[in-house]
Formats: structure tokens, C-alpha cells, sequence
């Protein structure tokens, strides 16, 4: 895997071969010494033309506990705000000599570009409306970690789809792993076109409640109501939100996801957050574990075993 | 007197019929039976003689060898950003003209979105002057309203006493219906008192339902997560104009029609007997949003790339007539521009050297793998030469019959040779192609402006 870009890009056979080495890394998360010198002598830029405390956090760990040298560029102490064009940026970060730019971006299409103009691996940590893969990742390794496969599990992908890379990451990986998913929401959050999409759309939340294996909410943002997108925060909840009456309706099995950070209140109830069958920590649990597996693919050798007793010589 | 000769090419203009373009790019000898001789004069500036073996009577002049071409009267592009005055790190009159020269225009419309804009005499007067180290003629478009503000109108009738004939405020579209209902009655009494047939021409885009667009609103835009521009953005104002054009019996030109739906209104205007005509640019008759997958802001055009059905649906037009000219809209970016992330990049491309490269082969059988149909060569001379010299109110010397007396405008196209283009090596200042790289089927070989030969074989002689 020369690069990490989009799920679109991932075969069945890709996901399940990530998944698979981040159950080894898992395992060695749950060791006394966390760290492996699978990539010893490389250097990693998180460039993050974005604010995420959670994303960037999470991919730093991951490149320290595989003993990468981590350097972190933000575009608000950087030259990105005195004009300086993405290319140049990116020009002067990879002549720096890096093995990998992990890069956040509000735009769309962003870590494609930058492809052409780098030859460190490009590891796509969300740009814009389009794609966020490691969040996908991490929430099929957390769906399969509860129910073993996501063969024939039933997800509802629920709210603002339509602005979502967290939605079209998840739709390509959860659907190329055999589930079932549908799109639940207003149609002004839905995405203009669903043509190719292997989804169904279903506007009525009760109407699907019952039967899911996954109900996964979305963020939903207070500037939404500001394009007529939507009437009111309260009207979302009313007929989106999960609520606790909702809550109850939901099968005792099934799993209550969030891509984070939560609006309690809105799209989720406190109640619901609070549930058991919410698994939101555990989706963060595996975004580091899911990082290492993706940065260890991108730009490790390949000498590095998984030995189990490595670990520990490390 | 310095003479020219074009020799032994294949003649084609509004009195003279196109051969089929696969005979002739087949075809390694020139057929002497339909192969004549122009003799041009660059005094003059007219043509002197068409014939036979003109070369050979006249050996002092100059020969501009044509064998296997079509010469054809020198292009007319309704529409191009020529970055003066006001945006020389773009572009100048002089390179976007080299640019055009190359690609077989003799004159080319200069829209009025410069700095200052052309909403006065002055700028018309200050582009004339520019126009002077041009390669080939360039025509100032006026803005339609002041300052390009969309409220006032800009004063027509100034600028009509100094030749101008088509008003615009393109790139934008002019908001507000009840502008375009005075700027048509306006336009249409200053026509009236001074004969001069004047031309409001409307970029067609309601920004309301345009909104933050970037792209075609679609399957791709879904699937790259960009916001998307709706094809009724610009269906919308269609509509509208041409109920305008109804109430007030007023000529509108509607510029870089890109949709299906567009296409259908102006076919049933036309078909009304409603003065209206349209154009369209090479971009949107060749490539589709889904060229847009690679976020290379190249690509981003305004109007943005429609869907196959669209491109199919534009060719029928060009076709059949419903619409009249290809107009490039050739839209030079600073260098730095197109490096900004594909939502934040400025829309436009490059297409002056390009546009009959790009639309040849549509005329020939290889052109169409797509399914759409097969263009007809005159179709395409006609869309790309003397329709839009009609459009523009300059018939009386672009786009003519290649005949003694005629003003000798004239391009030698060669419809076999195979080039790759590369924007890096555009004459044009700016390299923001969509067609950047692309391997292309058909050449200009020489262009004569005005008599004189301002490229021969390929190369801009200054």
C-alpha cells in the first residue's frame, strides 16, 4: 500500500488484511512496555491544516509506539497562514525528508494532490466532506470486535450524511465487509445523488430502529441550520435524535457508535450516550491500534514480525 | 506589397462544402481536383486571387505550403479573459493573442471583466491601443451594466458609436431579470437610431441555486464530497432570458450554454422564431464531472463539467444549430492559483491554442467512442468561424467566402497531424489547461491575419 487515501481504494482483502494487524497491535496495546520498533529510523509529519485534537493524537501515538520519529505541523503556527501555497508547503516539508505526511485538511481532495507533489506515502487523516479511512477503520475493527464480522449486520448511518467523510469512508468499508447499510435522515442532509451508492435510504428513524445491529449518529452542526438545511436543533432531535425513548426500542445487542465529539441533546441523548450499548470509547480505544496497523503498512519494511515475544524485546 | 501563397489546400467556408475529414486525413497526396491556390495581400489586407497554380505565377510571393490541409476562414471566439488591464500576472493581450494565433483565430472578443472593467470609453480606447501588438484582431465586449454591479446600466450607447457590439458582464450572470428586461430595450432603441445591431449576451448562472458550488451537482460531487452547482442554476436563467427576448423582441446571446436541459430551451426558442443564439465552450463538448475525480483544479470550469448526457446533448446542438459558436472563454490564472485545494481554486481554463485540436476529431468517426454522434465537420467550421463572426457583428471581415476582395483572415489546418499539448510550453502566459498533457489530433499550420501570415508552420512569427 503505497498510499492511504480513500476506502474506494481498499479491497475486501485490504480491510480485512488491516484489521487482522490491528488485532496484533491491539495485542500489544494491552502490554505493560506499548512500544515496538517496527519503524525505527522514520520520520512521520502530522500536517493538520485542520484543528483535531483527537485525529492528530491518536495517529501521534500510533507512529511513537511504533518508534517513528513524529513531527507535527499545524497550519495555525505555520507559514500556510502568510500565503504560502499548499504546494510550496508541502515541497518544503517532504525536502525535509519524510517517510510520511499524515495530513488533515478542510478541503476535499486535499491528500490526492499532494501526492503528486511529495514522495513520502500520503495518509489521508480526513479532508474535508469527501473521506476519513482510519475512522472507517477503527469502526469496522470495533463492530467486528462485538459481533465477530460485519457479514449481514444491519448499520443505519444516521444524519448529516450528506457533509460527512466519516459517512463515505464507513458506507465503502462497512458495505466491501458484507454489511447491510442504510441512510437515515432529512433529505436535505442526504447526499444530492445516491446513484451507485450500495445503500438504501429510509427517512423515518422509528421505522428501522428495531432491527439494527449499528445505529451510528452523526455530528450534527449548528451552521446547518443557517442554509435552510434544517428548521431547528430541536426538530432534529425530535425526529433524529436518540433519544431515550428511542433508546429503549433499540435491540439489547446492538451497538450505538459516534465518530465524535458527541452534542448531547441533539443527535444523541445523554442517556443513549451513556448506554451500555454505546461503544464511543471503544471506537477511540481502537483509533490507535488502527493507526499503527495503516502507518506500519504504508511505510514499514516488512522485516518487522509480530512476534509475540517482540513486544516485550523491544 | 508583400505577397502570400497558400498552396494546394482544400477550401472550405459558408459557400464551400467540407470533404468527409476521414478521406482527407487518409488521403497522403492532396487531390488536385479540389485543391486551389489563395493569394493574399498584406497591404490590403485582402485576399487577391483563389485559383489554380497561383504559386507559379506569381514566384516572388511568399508559399505557405497546404497540402492535405483545409484552409478556412481564420477562427472568431465570442468570448476570452485577456488579462489587460488589471491582471498582467495572468496574461497580456499580446501572448493571449500569440496564443490564439496558434490556434487559428484571427479575431477574438475580449471580455470585460478586466481592471478597470470596460464600462467606459476610456478602457475601449486604452484596449484598442494594447490590441495594437496583437497578433490577431481584438474586439472589445462591453460590460452590460456599470462597473459590472449588476444594478446600472453601462452606457451602450457611448460605447456602440465606438464599435462595440456585444455587452456582457461575463463571467458573472447578471442577477436581476429586471436589468436584462432594460438592457435588452435599451439596446434594442440604440440599435434602432444608429443601425448598429447590438448584442446582450448573458452568462447563465442564478446564483441562489448555484450557491457554493463548485462542480456539477451529481453523482460525482456526492461522491468526492464537494458541493455541488444544479444544472437548474443555469436552466433557470435560461428560461428566463429567453421570456425576456419574448416580451421585448431584443437579441440575446447566451454564453457557455453546459447543459441538456438548456440546450432543449434554446432549440425551442429558435424553433419560436425568438432572436437568440447561444454558444458553448470545447471543454464542455469533450469532458464530463467525472474528469473532476482527481481534485485537479484544472479541471474546475465555470460552468462546471456536466454528465455524459449533457456532452452528448451539446454536440446534437452544435449539430443541428440550436447552438451557434464555440466560444473558448480562455481564463488565465495566476501561476500559483491552481495549487490551492480544488473548493478554493479559481474556476477556468486556458483553451485559446487548443479549441480546434480539442473538437476536430468529434468531426471524425474516432471522435465519438462515447456513443454521442458524429459532428459534422461544417457544423464545427461553422460554430468555430462564421457564425460566431455573424454573432459578433464582424462578417464583413471574419468568416467570409474565401473570395478576391475579402479581407484575408484565413487558418490552414492540418486534421492529421497528432501533438501532445503542453501548458507549460503555451504561448499563453498562463498554464491552467484542462487539456494540459492531452494527446490531440489536428494542428493548425499556418494563420493568416489581415494578409499578413502570423504563424507558419507552427510557429508565431513574433
Amino acid at each position: 500500500m503505497r498510499h492511504l487515501l480513500s476506502t474506494e481504494d481498499l479491497s475486501p482483502a485490504d480491510l480485512a488484511d488491516l484489521l487482522d494487524l490491528t488485532a496484533n497491535f491491539a495485542d500489544i496495546q494491552a502490554r505493560d512496555i506499548k512500544k515496538v520498533p517496527a519503524l525505527r529510523g522514520k520520520t512521520v509529519v502530522m500536517a493538520f491544516f485542520e484543528d483535531s485534537t483527537r485525529t492528530r493524537t491518536s495517529f501521534d501515538l500510533a507512529a511513537r509506539r511504533l518508534s517513528a520519529d513524529v513531527v507535527t505541523f499545524s497550519a495555525g503556527s505555520s507559514s500556510v497562514k502568510k500565503g504560502e501555497s499548499l504546494r510550496d508547503t508541502v515541497e518544503t516539508i517532504s525536502a525535509m525528508g519524510v517517510d510520511a505526511i499524515v495530513v488533515r485538511h478542510a478541503s476535499s481532495g486535499v491528500p490526492r494532490r499532494l501526492t503528486e507533489w511529495t514522495d513520502a506515502a500520503v495518509i489521508n487523516a480526513g479532508d474535508g466532506w469527501h473521506q476519513h479511512p482510519t475512522q472507517a477503520l477503527l469502526d469496522c475493527y470495533t463492530i467486528q470486535q462485538r459481533f465477530g464480522s460485519l457479514e449481514g449486520r444491519r448499520i443505519a448511518i444516521c444524519g448529516d450524511v450528506n457533509h460527512s467523510r466519516v459517512a463515505r469512508s464507513d458506507i465503502d468499508a462497512f458495505t466491501k465487509l458484507g454489511a447491510e447499510v442504510v441512510l437515515v435522515g432529512p433529505r436535505t442532509l442526504l447526499p444530492p445523488s445516491l446513484e451507485g451508492w450500495p445503500v438504501k435510504v429510509e427517512p423515518d428513524l422509528d421505522a428501522v430502529l428495531g432491527d439494527l445491529d449499528v445505529v451510528y449518529l452523526l455530528r450534527i452542526q449548528q451552521e446547518r441550520l443557517g442554509s435552510a438545511l434544517l428548521p431547528s436543533l430541536r426538530e432534529y432531535r425530535a425526529r433524529y435524535g436518540l433519544t431515550r425513548q428511542r433508546l429503549a426500542r433499540l435491540r439489547p445487542d446492538a451497538l450505538v457508535m459516534h465518530p465524535g465529539p458527541m452534542n448531547r441533546g441533539v443527535e444523541i441523548d445523554p442517556e443513549a450516550a451513556d448506554d451500555d450499548r454505546a461503544v464511543v470509547l471503544d471506537q477511540v480505544a481502537a483509533g490507535v491500534p488502527v493507526r499503527m496497523a495503516v502507518l506500519y503498512r504504508v511505510i514499514g519494511t516488512g522485516q518487522f514480525e509480530l512476534d509475540p515475544s517482540e513486544g516485550e524485546a523491544a | 506589397m508583400t505577397l502570400t501563397v497558400i498552396t494546394g489546400g482544400r477550401l472550405v467556408d459558408p459557400n464551400r462544402a467540407a470533404p468527409a475529414l476521414d478521406v482527407l486525413q487518409s488521403s497522403t497526396e492532396a487531390d488536385p481536383a479540389h485543391t486551389l491556390d489563395v493569394l493574399v495581400d498584406d497591404v490590403t489586407g485582402t485576399v487577391v486571387a483563389v485559383g489554380a497554380d497561383l504559386a507559379a505565377a506569381h514566384p516572388d510571393a511568399r508559399p505557405l505550403d497546404a497540402a492535405g490541409c483545409l484552409v478556412v476562414p481564420a477562427l472568431v471566439d465570442l468570448g476570452a479573459h485577456l488579462g489587460q488591464p488589471g491582471f498582467e500576472q495572468a496574461e497580456t493581450i499580446e501572448t493571449a493573442s500569440r496564443a490564439a494565433a496558434l490556434g487559428g483565430y484571427g479575431a477574438v472578443v475580449a471580455l470585460p471583466d478586466t481592471d478597470p472593467c470596460t464600462d467606459s470609453a476610456a478602457v475601449v480606447a486604452e484596449l484598442r491601443a494594447l490590441a495594437k501588438a496583437a497578433l490577431c484582431e481584438i474586439v472589445p465586449a462591453g460590460a452590460l451594466t456599470h462597473g459590472r454591479d449588476g444594478v446600472v446600466l453601462a452606457p451602450l450607447g457611448e460605447l456602440s458609436d465606438l464599435g462595440v457590439r456585444l455587452f456582457t458582464d461575463a463571467p458573472r450572470s447578471v442577477q436581476d431579470g429586471g436589468v436584462v428586461r432594460r438592457a435588452l430595450e435599451y439596446a434594442a432603441g440604440v440599435a434602432d437610431a444608429t443601425g448598429a445591431p447590438l448584442v446582450v449576451a448573458q452568462r447563465c448562472r442564478a446564483d441562489d441555486l448555484a450557491g457554493r458550488g463548485v462542480m456539477h451537482e451529481g453523482r460525482w460531487s456526492a461522491r468526492l464530497g464537494l458541493p455541488g452547482e444544479p444544472a437548474l442554476a443555469e436552466e433557470l436563467i435560461v428560461t428566463r432570458e429567453i421570456a425576456l427576448a419574448r416580451l421585448t423582441g431584443g437579441r440575446v446571446h447566451l454564453q457557455q450554454l453546459s447543459t441538456a436541459g438548456s440546450v432543449a430551451l434554446v432549440r425551442a426558442a429558435k424553433a419560436e422564431g425568438l432572436r437568440v443564439t447561444a454558444d458553448v465552450a470545447p471543454a464542455h463538448l469533450v469532458l464530463t464531472d467525472a474528469d473532476c475525480a482527481g481534485f485537479d483544479p484544472n479541471l474546475k470550469l465555470d460552468p462546471p463539467l456536466r454528465t455524459p448526457a449533457d456532452v452528448a446533448a451539446l454536440r446534437a446542438g452544435l449539430a443541428d444549430g440550436t447552438i451557434d459558436a464555440v466560444a473558448t472563454f480562455h481564463r488565465p490564472c495566476p501561476p500559483d492559483a491552481k495549487e490551492l485545494p480544488f473548493d478554493q481554486a479559481p474556476a477556468g481554463s486556458i483553451g485559446l491554442e487548443t479549441a480546434l485540436a480539442v473538437l476536430l476529431p468529434l468531426a471524425s468517426d474516432g471522435g465519438a467512442p462515447d456513443g454521442a454522434g458524429k459532428l459534422p465537420l461544417e457544423a464545427l467550421l461553422a460554430a468555430l468561424s462564421w457564425q460566431p463572426a455573424a454573432v459578433a457583428g464582424l462578417g464583413d471581415r471574419h468568416g467570409g467566402p474565401i473570395e478576391p476582395g475579402r479581407a484575408a483572415n484565413l487558418a490552414v489546418v492540418d486534421p492529421a497531424t497528432r501533438w501532445r499539448f503542453e501548458a507549460a510550453s503555451s504561448a499563453s502566459r498562463a498554464t491552467n489547461s484542462c487539456f494540459d498533457g492531452r494527446r490531440l489530433t489536428g494542428r493548425v499550420r499556418h494563420t493568416v491575419v489581415a494578409g499578413e501570415p502570423v504563424v507558419i508552420d507552427g510557429e508565431a512569427q513574433r
